[in-house]
Formats: C-alpha cells, sequence, structure tokens
C-alpha cells in the first residue's frame, strides 16, 4: 500500500508548538510507537522547533513545515524545514554536562537531546531553506 | 502545569504537575522567583506528577538554583518519574543536583 506523506505548515511562534507536538505524535501513534519513545519524540521535536521559533527568522514573521512518514524499515521518517537563516543545530556543540550549578550554562541542552535520542539526522540547506530530516526508530534510547 | 505550595517546618514544597516546556517554563520560573522574593530559599521540589520537562524547563531550574545559591540556599528534588528522570540523567542535572526518592526522604536532609 503506498503511504501518502502527512505535513503541516504553521506560523514559527510559540503557539504552534503543541499542535506541531500533536501532528508528529499522531504519526508516531500511527506507526505502533510506544510511550516512552512517543515522550521521547516529544522532546526531540519541541527542542528542535522552539530552535527554529526563536532564531530561524530574526527579522519577519515567517512558517515551519513538518512531514511524516513511515520509511521501508519500520523506521519514523520525520522532515522540518523553514525558510529562515542558514543554519545547522546539529553543529552546536555539545555542553559541559559536568560543570557545576555556577559555572553550567544552559546552551546547547536542547540540541544535545535531540543528538542523543536520535541516531539518524541529517541536515541540508535545499532551495533557501534549512530541511532537516530525522529517522526515527521505534524503540526508546537504551 | 499546576504548581502547589506549601511549606513543611524551614523548607517550601514546590507540587509541579503536568508539563515544563517552552510554553509553561515562564509560569514556572515565575512562581520560583515568587517564592525566593518572598524569603524562601530552601525549596524541595516534588515532581511526582510532573510527565514531562524540556531543556526550557531545566534553564528555568537553573537560573533559580544560581541566584538560591547567591542567597546561600538550596534546591532539592524528590520523585522524579520516568520521562523526567532520563532528561536529569542525560543532561547532567542529576549529578549537579540532589535527588531523592521521595519528598519525605529530601525533607529529612533539611
Amino acid at each position: 500500500m503506498a503511504q501518502i506523506p502527512a505535513h503541516i505548515r504553521l506560523p514559527a511562534r510559540i503557539d504552534s508548538l503543541n499542535p506541531l507536538l500533536a501532528f508528529v505524535r499522531s504519526c508516531a501513534e500511527r506507526q505502533g510507537l510506544g510511550q516512552e519513545r512517543l515522550q521521547e519524540i516529544d522532546l526531540v521535536m519541541e527542542e528542535i522547533l522552539v530552535n527554529i521559533f526563536n532564531y530561524a527568522y530574526p527579522d519577519l514573521p515567517g512558517e515551519v513545515e513538518v512531514a511524516c512518514r513511515p520509511a521501508d524499515d519500520g523506521r519514523l521518517l520525520v522532515e522540518v524545514a523553514d525558510a529562515g537563516v542558514p543554519y545547522n543545530i546539529l553543529s552546536r556543540e555539545d555542553p559541559d554536562l559536568k560543570a557545576g550549578i555556577e559555572e553550567r550554562s544552559i546552551g546547547g541542552l536542547g540540541v544535545f537531546f535531540v543528538k542523543q535520542l536520535v541516531r539518524d539526522i541529517h541536515y541540508r540547506r535545499e532551495d533557501d531553506r534549512n530541511i532537516l530530516t530525522l529517522q526515527i526508530d521505534s524503540e526508546p534510547r537504551p | 502545569m499546576e504548581i502547589a505550595v506549601r511549606k513543611a517546618g524551614s523548607a517550601t514544597v514546590v507540587s509541579v504537575k503536568g508539563r515544563i516546556d517552552a510554553v509553561t517554563a515562564a509560569e514556572f520560573e515565575k512562581n520560583l522567583a515568587a517564592l525566593m522574593a518572598g524569603g524562601d530559599y530552601t525549596l524541595v521540589l516534588d515532581f511526582s506528577g510532573l510527565d514531562y520537562i524540556s531543556s526550557a524547563g531545566l534553564r528555568s531550574i537553573l537560573a533559580t538554583a544560581k541566584q538560591l545559591k547567591a542567597k546561600d540556599g538550596k534546591m532539592l528534588f524528590a520523585a522524579l518519574q520516568g520521562s523526567v528522570k532520563d532528561v536529569f540523567k542525560i543532561s547532567g542535572f542529576g549529578s549537579i543536583f540532589k535527588i531523592y526518592e521521595t519528598e519525605e526522604e529530601a525533607l529529612r536532609q533539611i
């Protein structure tokens, strides 16, 4: 049976967060992913989307588009695209996890979660858009 | 997100239910700031009803902890559940903060 990719496009701002998360959650549920993995995906998507809301469109309002479809190998394929300034979140440096309360800075933690929870993630710049592709395993992080 | 606050001796127990995410983190942080402004410097965060936390929530916790530290105060955590426990572990927050299995256990340390 052919799978039709589903997608949603909303303004890149914080009140789009919950509808976008609900959209990806419904894709993941259709794929039969368990509760624990659904929560991890929620976290991954929040961190990616909030990054886009905060940084992609510094001057003008813009949009974010999320698409998802099952991959052939049972994984869930999620693509997140924006037409904002070129930015590869994967290039963000990992935070120092060992620093104490005073020294600890919070920058980069969200992206670090994304990298920890999704093994296969790719960035490309295409037609003036940032496109992030996530191949999400059905099992939670070990 | 729902927040309930009660006094327990010299400590203040803050019970948070639901989600601390990019939408709710500011309100969470505002509640903690109000407690500090009122002179509550020993906070026990009861997370038994917390289902979810993202880096936005951790940012609020860290900002509050830094201010508490400047006032010789402290912040303890109790009853982290499933995904919240994992997030603390992955972020390293599990080793920079004191975390207890139950609220009672946290209160015994004060």
